[in-house]
């Protein structure tokens, strides 16, 4: 049995933390907002209290990077339509199942009987369709660059193998092209990105260059533990500064011991042979251009929407949900008539909430006080 | 508050939901005053029991799954529930009853492994059994044996603890390492295949708080955290106690094993039950002659200082990275059948 003291990592020292915030401080002279765009940098921030430390002139926001979050209302529905047809098996990660489509969800579904399966990848959705020769097994595919490759690498094996009955609905997305439409959303002027660190894995930290050409935007990429995301603060921080001096905008990679300039070139192959790039609607933001994935070429009859027919009416966001603000950076959390009352994690009203790594779960969860 | 229709799985996890269904549906319609206050044992001040103290009763029914798991079985757990709930009230634990409720198709082998552990804990314990209840139901109904004990225990004259006496000032100690019956069971459950055993902390804990209270006659608040773990409790008492409790990350005792497979899992362990620990809240000038006497004791090893009443009300975590943010009363199930 071990003992019971804590142990405490290098990339969690209070003292380093402190440190940090000085140099984020000693730059942060004028008011800046910095944006992360991953769902694990939303709940880090939130569960280590690290807004508690900044100066009050650093505003961090939190952009879409929720993938279960960004997923239109209309392909929610879509999805439960699938659930409701016979013979068709819906295979999902298990942060789909409590998200409100217009009249329904998963979890409903379910409890009404629908064959819905929670997954940890898409390796478990090809198994059960291998298993279930007899079934359309529905791959509910959400996510961003992280996710896509293993999708991919499951669709070339379902290929290979003859499951002919393995199906995707390829719903994840591209993170540049959103960031592209972050940084010109006229009401809200950014300072920098804090770039995904799984998703940078993947695409590597070159994919953010033209951020930083195009649209003068400061991108630092940043890991998971307390002091990487201080670190990214305050290099973006720092060059925030520069900016007004007039020193251009750069990339700056601070999870080298993850993320390369390139990426992974396999992963990155295996999106090109199965993908190709088309429009993706975002929740709550709109249509942004090449964001998201279409099934290409001798892959395209594994795309669902190609398989079965799933026609559903037009979708309405229900009334008072501000998700797409929030996702924008436009407002927080408690800015929501909504959040607290009529929308809590139990009884979710909009996806934010519903997603354990949406900004007003991870707000409700971690900085709401309620006493 | 939206109308609940149908109970969830949700409002038996000791967390806000059930509150709601214990406060609005079920007291209310039994309301007195013993009952609203709610303690972890009811004191029934007016049965005469000359210079012995007031007696407290409890009772607790334990549905857990799987029935044996590493470090206790439902047997062990529905003793220890029971005679910590009239620990933590500064009880004596005395008397035990048993029922039982047995799903047709259980096996008697399996039976006798229960009662026997019912029995070792028991003498453990000092308590006795004195009276019980067994019913048989169809296969299929409750996942093999549900068990029910409730405990009769004496309060000497002169302790006097409750949730709602922390006061500013006051010192948050726990006895031990947090969440690690929930994971034990977690694992257990899953059939997770992980590298060290990890073993539920289930034990009776009356001889430790007696330690305690020899210690320290006058805590405050005794709470063993079970169902919701130690951040509701904790939120149950400032609420009733109408302070703050702000409680340091890098003080709170858990095992390294419990900390990272929570972690892998996406577990919060200040949520994970447990089911062989005590939280005090005591004066700040015996804080340490508190945690002295834990420590004397087989179950207090780990028995450490976390935190502090005061400031802003509600519950606080100063994070190890040295940020702060609040410990809420959590939403939800975060696993069915603990306990």
């Amino acid at each position: 049995m071990s003992d019971a003291a804590f142990e405490v990592s290098g990339l969690r020292s209070p003292e380093g933390a402190a440190a940090l915030i000085e140099r984020i401080r000693s730059f942060a002279i004028r008011p800046i907002a910095l944006m992360e765009v991953c769902g694990t940098h939303t709940v880090a921030i939130s569960r280590f209290g690290l807004r508690s430390m900044l100066p009050e002139t650093v505003r961090l926001l939190s952009g879409p990077g929720c993938p279960v979050c960004v997923t239109p209302l209309i392909e929610i529905d879509r999805a439960i339509h699938a659930a409701r047809m016979p013979g068709v098996t819906v295979a999902t990660f298990g942060d789909m199942m409590r998200v409100p489509g217009s009249r329904s969800s998963l979890e409903a579904e379910r409890a009404g009987g629908a064959d819905i399966r929670i997954v940890y990848g898409p390796a478990d959705a090809l198994a059960i369709a291998e298993k279930s020769r007899d079934r359309k097994v529905v791959f509910l595919g959400v996510g961003f660059e992280t996710t896509s490759p293993a999708i991919a690498a499951t669709i070339i094996e379902a290929d290979r193998r003859g499951v002919e009955n393995f199906l995707v609905l390829p719903f994840f997305k591209r993170v540049p092209p959103a960031l592209e439409a972050l940084a010109v959303v006229p009401e809200r002027r950014l300072d920098g990105f804090i770039c995904p660190g799984h998703v940078s894995v993947i695409i590597g930290s070159n994919a953010y260059e033209p951020i930083a050409r195009r649209h003068g935007i400061p991108c630092a990429v940043a890991g998971f533990e307390p002091l990487e995301i201080l670190a990214a603060v305050a290099a973006l921080a720092e060059q925030a500064s520069g900016r007004a001096a007039g020193r251009p905008a750069r990339v700056e990679n601070l999870y080298r011991r993850a993320v390369t300039e390139e990426g992974n070139r396999r992963a990155q192959e295996a999106i090109e042979e199965v993908y190709e790039i088309r429009d993706a609607e975002w929740r709550g933001i709109g249509t942004i251009p090449e964001s998201g994935h279409a099934i290409r070429g001798r892959y395209a009859a594994c795309d669902a929407r190609e398989a079965l027919d799933l026609e559903v009416p037009a979708a309405e966001e229900p009334p008072g949900c501000i998700c797409g603000e929030i996702m924008l950076g436009l407002r927080l959390p408690d800015d929501c008539p909504l959040f607290g009352t009529r929308c809590t994690p139990r009884d979710p009203v909009g996806p934010c909430m519903v997603s354990s790594e949406g900004a007003c779960a991870a707000f409700h969860r971690y900085e709401r006080s309620e006493h | 508050m939206n109308e609940e229709r149908i109970i969830k799985l949700a409002h038996g996890s000791g967390g806000r939901l059930m509150h709601e269904l214990v406060e609005e549906t079920i007291v209310e319609r039994l309301a007195n005053p013993i009952l609203s206050a709610l303690g972890d044992s009811a004191e029934l001040a007016d049965l005469q029991t000359g210079s012995l103290g007031r007696i407290a009763f409890t009772t607790d029914s334990y549905v857990v799954q799987p029935l044996f798991f590493p470090g206790g079985d439902i047997g062990k757990l529905a003793v220890a529930g029971t005679v910590n709930d009239l620990a933590v009230a500064g009880a004596r634990p005395r008397y035990l009853s048993l029922a039982l409720v047995i799903e047709e198709g259980f096996a008697i082998a399996d039976l006798r492994r229960v009662l026997d552990s019912v029995a070792v804990t028991a003498r453990d314990a000092g308590v006795r059994i004195v009276t019980g209840d067994t019913k048989v139901v169809e296969r299929g109904a409750i996942g093999g044996l549900i068990v029910n004990t409730s405990g009769v225990g004496v309060v000497p004259e002169g302790v006097r603890v409750g949730s709602g006496l922390a006061e500013d000032g006051d010192a948050v100690i726990v006895s031990g390492t947090i969440g690690d019956h929930e994971t034990a069971i977690l694992i257990a459950r899953e059939a997770l295949k992980v590298a060290e055993t990890i073993e539920s902390d289930c034990a009776p804990v009356g001889r430790l708080v007696e330690a305690v209270l020899d210690a320290c006659p006058d805590v405050h608040v005794m709470r063993d955290p079970t169902r919701g773990g130690l951040g509701t409790t904790l939120n149950e008492i400032a609420f009733a106690s109408n302070v703050g409790v702000t409680i340091d990350e890098t003080r709170i005792p858990i095992r390294r094993e419990v900390n990272a497979i929570c972690d892998i899992l996406g577990f919060d362990p200040i949520y994970m039950a447990n089911e062989g620990k005590v939280v005090v809240i005591a004066p700040s000038v015996r804080a340490d002659d508190v945690v002295a006497a834990m420590r004397e004791h087989p179950l207090g090893k780990a028995a450490a200082i976390i935190g502090r009443v005061g400031g802003r009300r509600g519950v606080y975590l100063r994070t190890e990275v040295g940020g702060l943010r609040p410990i809420v009363m959590l939403e939800g199930v975060q696993l069915p059948r603990i306990c």
